[in-house]
């Protein structure tokens, strides 16, 4: 019999309508796979009696003859930014221990919705801030991958969604939520071999899902490949009244609609993404994905993105502008941690609660946030940035005259080791350098793995679409995925 | 934040500015600052009460709730 734990989200739910094997077995191949990967630090909490109880649902419904759902019998792993009823949520931080929502985002009733139960809440970076997974309070989570060299290197899992990266990697789940404000779902899948991709701001509701940047966090579906994104993201999407920037728009059937036939269509190669100094392997995997998408029938155009160089800069002021805002709440008066010293009064519970629960890139980043939003600073920085990303909004319109998707790399190197970059917030900013123009403009983006480097650490490529073309951004996934025919996985360490 | 704390972020904080200080030479004339990623509209809804009675909900995740309020230091003295 086949390892349960080898199959994806596709083969899952096919399994189990047919009958090859119940929901419950498959959940519990997955709650033991998680229970011995310790070593990793992906999981924050186990919740192996949900994902048993959903399993345990779709086998009584198929006994009963009913149809199965578009994720039936499929166990995920679930981002700790997501509030679900009963489990303690903490954005990986000590400002929220104790805090169990009794509410459940939208995005995860939808999965439950659709026939999935969870494994447990992921490890990530403090409140989605870092791009290694060195943030969280509650210790760094360790890529399952390593390098050939014979050595025993502790790797970055990449970030915000390292957790999520890593365990699906590892084959401690299927398939797991990500959240992607700055590259956090399309990083994470490069440095770990994975799928992941963030669907046009507005297609997943942001409700119940704790904030960081407003104007640019979306969920999206991390998994093993192509089709299991489609599906998941299917399973993720649709309007929801309660989220205001939510959009009002039908979900397309984009795992029916997946074709790797590309002809007709045009494939960009932006200029300005070819960076001085451009890590040679990086380079070659993008123009062996060149190559892939021109053999799948697309032709390809050279197209200019002007102010993509800015784009880093705008970003490391809205986002932590808005991050200064979400954050204010925090204040040990309504849920989470309170510090509250002998004698102390409010202002002091306040000073102390922040103090004690926020990490050190939360503070850096709440207060850069507040500085661009000072009074005196407003304009030559909040203001100004603003106006830099309407800009970059406007380099991809003009793009999408000529071409119909982007192709770039996802990140400018291969996973680094854990430490090696910690050290130096702008060196660790510049990970997201290909990733934060298309959350700034919004647009559908995907990271598929390309092939592995030198020392057999994954690539990943990545695709960028037009507003509400996530159809377009798979489909070129989809092409690079059968012919860069990547099976490398991490062998099992832990 | 304790002192050491602010000493180590004083040279981190004006790396991040200087970095950011970049964006001054881009020429904005005539662009209006993005409010809204992908055009949206915001809707209106239906004047309908839609949530409510939920206090011990809404207090369930306190540190401190008494008597079916939120418990705070005393604040006036």
């Amino acid at each position: 019999m086949t390892d349960l734990t080898d199959l994806g989200i596709a083969d899952i739910r096919n399994g189990v309508r047919a009958g090859t094997f119940s929901a419950r077995d498959v959940a519990s191949a997955f709650n033991a796979r998680v229970a011995e990967a310790k070593a990793l630090n992906a999981f924050l909490i186990d919740t192996p009696d949900h994902a048993l109880a959903a399993a345990d649902a779709i086998d009584t419904k198929r006994a009963a003859g009913e149809d199965l759902p578009i994720m039936a019998g499929v166990p995920i792993g679930m981002k700790d930014l997501f509030c679900t009823v009963g489990v303690e949520a903490r954005s990986a931080s000590e400002i929220l221990n104790g805090f169990k929502p009794t509410y459940e985002s939208t995005v995860s009733q939808k999965l439950w919705d659709a026939g999935a139960g969870m494994l447990g809440k992921l490890n990530m970076d403090q409140f989605a801030m870092g791009s290694s997974n060195e943030t969280s309070a509650f210790g760094n989570v360790i890529s399952p991958w390593r390098r050939n060299d014979g050595g025993s290197a502790a790797l970055a899992p990449g970030g915000s969604s390292g957790g999520s990266a890593a365990a699906v990697s590892a084959r401690l789940c299927p398939a797991a939520t990500g959240t992607d404000t700055g590259g956090s779902i399309r990083q994470p899948a490069a440095f770990t071999g994975i799928s992941g991709i963030k669907p046009t701001y507005g297609r997943c509701s942001r409700w119940g899902v704790i904030a960081f940047a407003s104007s640019l966090d979306q969920a999206g579906p991390m998994a093993r490949d192509v089709r299991d994104c489609a599906i998941m993201l299917e399973a993720m999407s649709g309007f929801d009244p309660k989220d205001s920037t939510s959009l009002d728009l039908p979900v397309p059937q984009w795992e029916a609609g997946l074709s790797s036939n590309l002809k007709g269509k045009r494939v960009g190669i932006p200029k300005e993404y070819r960076l001085d100094g451009m890590d040679a392997e990086v380079a070659a995997v993008w123009d062996q994905g060149i190559a892939w998408l021109r053999d799948a029938g697309a032709e390809i155009v050279d197209v200019s993105l002007p102010h993509t160089r800015h784009a880093l800069p705008a970003y490391y002021i809205i986002a932590p502008a808005e991050a200064s805002s979400n954050l204010a709440r925090y204040d040990g008066v309504r849920y989470g941690q309170r510090n509250l010293p002998d004698g102390a009064g409010l202002q002091d519970m306040y000073a102390a609660t922040r103090a004690a629960g926020f990490g050190g890139e939360v503070k850096r980043r709440i207060l850069i946030g507040t500085y661009v939003l000072s009074a005196g600073f407003y304009d030559a920085y909040y203001t100004q940035a603003q106006k830099v990303r309407t800009l970059i909004a406007r380099d991809f319109e003009a793009v999408w005259e000529k071409c119909d998707v982007l192709l770039a790399p996802t990140a400018p190197s291969a996973a680094f080791a854990l430490g090696q970059e910690s050290d130096d917030p702008i060196a660790m900013y510049l990970n997201d350098v290909f990733a934060v123009p298309a959350s700034l403009a919004g647009l559908p983006a995907m990271s598929v793995p390309g092939g592995l480097d030198s020392q057999g650490l994954p690539l990943g490529l990545q695709i960028i679409g037009k507003p509400m073309d996530e159809q377009g951004v798979l489909n070129a996934g989809l092409a690079i995925e059968e012919r860069a025919g990547f099976t490398a996985r991490p062998q099992q360490w832990w | 934040m304790t002192d050491a704390e602010i000493e180590a972020m004083v040279p981190e904080f004006n790396g991040i500015l200087g970095w950011v200080e970049q964006l001054a030479e881009v020429d904005v004339t005539g662009v209006e600052p993005m409010t809204a990623v992908i055009p949206n509209t915001l809707r209106l809804r239906d004047d309908v009460v839609t949530d409510g009675n939920i206090r011990d909900k809404v207090l369930a995740n306190a540190p401190a709730a008494e008597h079916g309020f939120f418990g705070v230091p005393k604040v006036i003295e």
